[in-house]
């Protein structure tokens, strides 16, 4: 079935270099199986909704699953740089595969536009990727100011044992002094765990005054869970992976009152109207609630619309540069992608630079908070 | 560490041990009849669980589907079989067994889905569905190669392990499930709140155990299961059909399965591919008991349990590593101690 695929895709690649040689391909690889599929899913989702041209140029989306794993993601990547012959590569939902895929795009100098945070990149790498979600820094420095205003000076933290885990625990113990606490426990737990006490109760034998968990979608609840059934009563905060709705259908009642940063168009409604992103948002929000139910929204879907933004914006200059399929453009969708000025997405607001391949600033998050069952703006 | 910590790390071990000792049990009863090692035994909890979750919510669980399309094919297995053995009076019966009952219980789930019944009424209905699927999958993957090697059975439950978790992630999706609980009582002893949620796990668990043993000691076919697992040539030469014993034995580890499930459903969230993960821990269980002994597998799963509770305080984020590790130290020592024996006799 998968090589079928391919093969179609082969075939329609090779019959489109010859009749329309200006049209731009996106090669995508995401999760949609394996542990991280329930994220890897809304980020597919979303490109249904997303425009079929870019620049005014017909764009063909080739989207691959790479099973949530980091090898199938460069697999992918490469698969998509060598037959392909893609214009840029995006990807995945998995912090450990969108960093194996950095590594594809620098080598084939293919513009890459992660859709996940990623690790501290070498400058090489760093020089052909764009970032598209907020760094952990940016998202956790909301949660740390907030600890600040309400006093706190020890946290708890348990996360992931895997790379976001890190990427979380790094962010918070390196804001830990300008928020004035300390972070007195670094646990760890697996997404599939079936029981996180022993975890849980070390946090809870420190006693801190309020704990942070680095976990992602519905495995985030567990030890908040575990966290409210052992009878912690301070403030449980979490990280923008654990925005959605899975995360209260598993947590019910005990998350209540969990506290997160995310992007603003998961509150799209309740934001001010002087909010920058407030109407492309709230557009998205309502078309893809449109399409997969209401209460579907997602930050991960977000991304996906936003990444897609970034090259709406870059590759009419690129355009004028090359054409597209060729290494001449992609060379020069990068350096467009590095120039964009004010692309509104539904998280935030993009200004990219050579030195900051995120371009996010504080107008990209808010905090929420679980009320009744529902992710709400915290005022 | 404090005693009530102490106390706290040993009721969350034995809670999660009394249900890899369930499937440790499964695990072994599986091999000794049939030398099959059951990677899928993890897969049922997994359909059990999220099956239970979906009937909650009002939803028809995809289990059905699988149920009754299995028993299709593992009908249309039997009636080739029986049109060329010319026995076509097998026939009724084949359909009764593959056909009728699956048919019967997705009605009931289809009936009951819409309805929210009672939890206890929910719980019975997803075992009803999951426990047919031991013998249907018996029937389909391992009874044409019932003689082959331990390797290719082996081989086979890896293949039967991906083809049903791929299945779930298509019925059930990737989000994981966490149902409602029986009941929201605590105990509390001394320090200790304990949940009713794991008194019904333990207790479950035994008597688990103590009908599994009245079952090896007091009915006919419990006996035909231990007489095969001791000797399985003896036991075809008076007369125990081989496919009898090894359909039972699945749907004996399908009942344990979609009972665990059905326990573990409300203190855990259940996903898609959680089942691999906790079949695996039972197996060490086994393992540790040196995949003979009844009791001794009873006592390494709760080991097991017990591991990894006190490592995921002490050191959490290598936990897995930890409780994986033991088993390297266990089977040096018990290929050191034990007589090398031959695999199988038929061999």
């Amino acid at each position: 079935m998968k090589r079928q695929l391919f093969a179609t895709i082969a075939t329609a690649g090779a019959l489109l270099a010859t009749t329309a040689s200006a049209e731009i391909t996106v090669g995508v690889s995401l999760g949609t199986t394996g542990p991280g599929s329930s994220l890897g899913i809304p980020y597919k989702n979303a490109f249904q909704l997303l425009p079929t041209t870019l620049g005014g140029q017909p764009a063909r989306y080739i989207i691959l699953d790479d099973e949530s794993k980091p090898d199938n993601a460069a697999k992918n990547a490469r698969k998509f740089v060598t037959e392909d012959k893609v214009d840029v590569i995006m990807g995945s939902n998995g912090v450990p595969s969108a960093a194996a895929m950095t590594a594809v795009a620098a080598e084939s100098k293919t513009p890459m536009i992660a859709l996940t945070p990623v690790p501290p990149l070498a400058p090489d790498r760093l020089h052909w990727t764009f970032v598209v979600p907020q760094t952990t820094e940016l998202m956790m420095s909301a949660v740390v100011e907030h600890m600040k205003a309400r006093g706190v000076k020890t946290v708890g933290y348990i996360g992931f044992s895997d790379t976001w885990g890190d990427l979380v625990y790094n962010a918070i113990t390196s804001l830990a002094a300008s928020g004035g606490f300390k972070v007195v426990t670094n646990e760890r737990y697996g997404r599939a765990d079936t029981s996180v006490t022993g975890q849980v109760l070390k946090v809870i034998a420190s006693n801190p005054d309020a704990v942070v968990i680095g976990g992602s979608g519905s495995p985030a609840a567990t030890p908040h869970v575990a966290l409210i059934e052992r009878g912690y009563k301070g403030p449980v905060y979490h990280n923008h992976g654990t925005v959605n709705l899975p995360f209260i259908q598993n947590g019910k009642k005990a998350v209540e009152g969990a506290i997160a940063p995310t992007g603003a168009l998961i509150v799209a409604e309740e934001l001010p109207d002087s909010f920058p992103t407030k109407a492309v948002s709230l557009d998205f929000t309502k078309r893809y609630e449109a399409q997969f139910g209401p209460g579907s929204r997602n930050a991960f879907a977000g991304y996906s619309h936003d990444g897609v933004a970034l090259l709406q914006a870059a590759v009419p200059e690129a355009l004028k540069k090359a054409k597209p399929g060729t290494p001449e453009f992609r060379i020069a969708l990068r350096d467009a992608l590095e120039n964009v000025r004010d692309v509104i997405g539904t998280h935030g607001v993009y200004n990219m630079s050579a030195g900051n391949h995120n371009g996010l600033d504080e107008r990209a998050r808010v905090l929420v908070r679980v009320e009744n069952g529902a992710w709400r703006l915290l005022k | 560490m404090t005693a009530d910590i102490f106390l706290w790390l040993v009721q969350d071990g034995v809670t999660n041990g009394a249900i890899y000792a369930l499937l440790a049990l499964a695990l072994l009863l599986v091999f000794a009849v049939t030398r099959v090692i059951f990677v899928p035994q993890g897969e049922f909890i997994a359909y059990a669980a999220l099956s239970l979750g979906l009937l909650q919510s009002g939803q028809l669980p995809g289990t059905v589907y699988v149920l009754v399309s299995g028993g299709l094919l593992a009908a249309a297995f039997d009636i080739a079989q029986a049109i060329r053995e010319k026995a076509t009076g097998r026939i009724p019966r084949i359909l009764a067994v593959y056909v009728l009952v699956p048919a019967a219980m997705a009605a009931v789930a289809w009936w009951a889905a819409p309805l929210k019944l009672d939890l206890w009424v929910q719980a019975l209905i997803v075992v009803g569905l999951v426990t047919p699927l031991g013998p249907i999958l018996y029937r389909i993957a391992y009874q044409p190669l019932a003689s082959a090697s331990v390797l290719v059975l082996f081989i086979i439950s890896m293949a039967a392990h991906y083809m049903l978790m791929g299945l779930g992630l298509v019925l059930f999706g990737g989000e994981g499930v966490r149902s409602a609980a029986f009941s929201d009582a605590k105990f509390s002893i001394g320090v200790l709140d304990i949940t009713a949620q794991s008194v019904w796990i333990v207790s479950a668990s035994v008597i688990g155990m103590i009908g599994l043993w009245l079952f090896f000691e007091r009915t006919l076919y419990g006996k035909a299961l231990r007489a095969t697992a001791i000797n399985r040539v003896g036991a075809r030469l008076v007369g125990i059909p081989a496919e009898l014993s090894g359909s039972l034995s699945f749907l004996v580890a399908a009942f344990i399965g979609a009972v665990s499930g059905v326990l573990i459903a409300p203190i855990a969230t259940i996903y898609y591919d959680t089942g691999l993960m906790i079949g695996l821990k039972g197996f060490i269980g086994a393992i540790l008991g040196g995949m003979a002994s009844y009791p001794l597998a009873v006592a390494g799963a709760v080991a097991v349990g017990l591991l990894e509770s006190f490592s995921s305080f002490w050191a959490s984020a290598l936990k897995e590593s930890i409780v994986f590790t033991i088993i390297i130290p266990v089977l040096v020592w018990r290929s050191l101690t034990s007589r090398h024996h031959v695999e199988d006799e038929e061999e």
